[in-house]
């Protein structure tokens, strides 16, 4: 009988199916009341095109809704939920369970960022640093006023600085900087690459301000070109290579 | 001083040390190592002059060099106004200590006060 019923149990195969499951260690920690952080486990399914981001969400929806995370768009455009994921800053939004090929996934917030709550960090620093180098074109003339109407470039000129343009300020690049952790004042690479970005272009009248900025003893010189910022930006940007070339404008070989 | 004045010394004193300090290893395989750095011989390298210029520049260079990258290993370390003031006035004070006593050395060898 038990056969019986175990065979009528039994669903039938579904070859789009591909449902695993992997065990999801949060980190949990609420600077209020915590001394250090815990971590709670939760075995979660999964299909190949699950993002790490939806599993803390099932997690939330099904589980413990008192997880906090902060996230948007869930498409890697509005740099929210940028987070530990097994050791390494990522997005959670554009980080597949599958791709990770572990079946621990432990996510943590990321380094350098006080912690708010849980996976929640806070951002000012971030956000001071990238105000402080004037991240906005500096040009007296104004493309209203201008009988030109508009600043034109070549496209090269606009390959000059496009793909620092692509940095959402997720601020992962900043988790991985290994100077970030020992000095609290680094402007950081995040900055540094948005420096770069407006110093590079040809419509930008403030190289001269923002060279001043970031030529400071916690400036662009405390970078050691580790390059981890690099590997791990979510957008493709390359904040170790914009630093070289900004420090290339301030010893001379740049102009 | 800019940071990146501080800077380009701080490189251009890498560079020039490691070319003088080649010269120096180089002068050592001259009369064979162990025999070059005998008593005899080292007070000898004092007393001619072009040596002891090279010697000087050495001592300065290196002394600049060393000094500011321990300004940028602790100012890395630690921050804070006080900290940062008293780290960089730390270190020009240590700078000329060094190069002072140095220099006393090489001077006092080279006239024949040693």
């Amino acid at each position: 009988m038990a056969q019986v019923s175990s065979v009528a149990d039994e669903q039938p195969p579904n070859p789009l199916s591909t449902t695993k499951s992997i065990l999801l260690r949060i980190s949990r920690f609420n600077p209020e009341f915590d001394e250090t952080n815990k971590f709670m486990e939760f075995t979660v399914s999964y299909e190949k095109w699950t993002t790490v981001l939806e599993a803390i969400l099932d997690v939330k929806k099904h589980h413990d809704h008192s997880v906090a995370v902060r996230y948007s768009c869930r498409q890697a455009t509005c740099g929210s939920c940028g987070m530990l994921i097994n050791g390494k800053p990522r997005l959670a939004c554009f980080t597949k369970i599958s791709e990770l090929d572990s079946n621990v996934v432990t996510v943590e917030p990321m380094n350098n960022f006080p912690v708010i709550r849980d996976l929640a960090v806070k951002f000012e620093r971030l956000f001071d640093t990238h105000h402080k180098i004037k991240p906005y074109l500096i040009n007296e003339d104004s493309e209203v006023d201008s009988d030109e109407k508009e600043f034109l470039q070549t496209p090269k000129e606009v390959e000059n600085f496009i793909q620092f343009a692509n940095c959402i300020k997720c601020g992962l690049c900043n988790s991985a900087c290994p100077t970030m952790t020992t000095d609290s004042s680094f402007v950081g690479p995040q900055a540094l690459a948005q420096a770069y970005r407006y110093v590079a272009d040809s419509r930008d009248k403030g190289k001269d301000s923002r060279l001043d900025i970031i030529d400071e003893s916690h400036g662009i010189w405390r970078c050691h070109f580790a390059g981890s910022c690099s590997q791990v930006c979510p957008k493709g940007v390359d904040p170790a290579m914009g630093i070289q070339f900004l420090r290339g404008y301030l010893l001379g070989f740049r102009s | 001083m800019k940071e990146s004045t501080i800077m380009k010394i701080h490189y251009g004193t890498a560079l020039a040390s490691v070319g003088l300090v080649a010269v120096h290893i180089l002068m050592r395989l001259t009369t064979g190592f162990s025999d070059s750095l005998s008593y005899e011989n080292v007070l000898a390298n004092y007393r001619s002059v072009p040596y002891v210029i090279m010697l000087e520049l050495i001592l300065i260079l290196l002394a600049v060099h060393g000094f500011n990258g321990l300004r940028v290993i602790l100012l890395e370390l630690k921050q804070g106004r006080v900290y940062e003031k008293a780290v960089s006035y730390g270190v020009v004070i240590g700078m000329i200590a060094l190069i002072g006593y140095g220099s006393r050395t090489i001077i006092m060898t080279n006239m024949g006060m040693v």
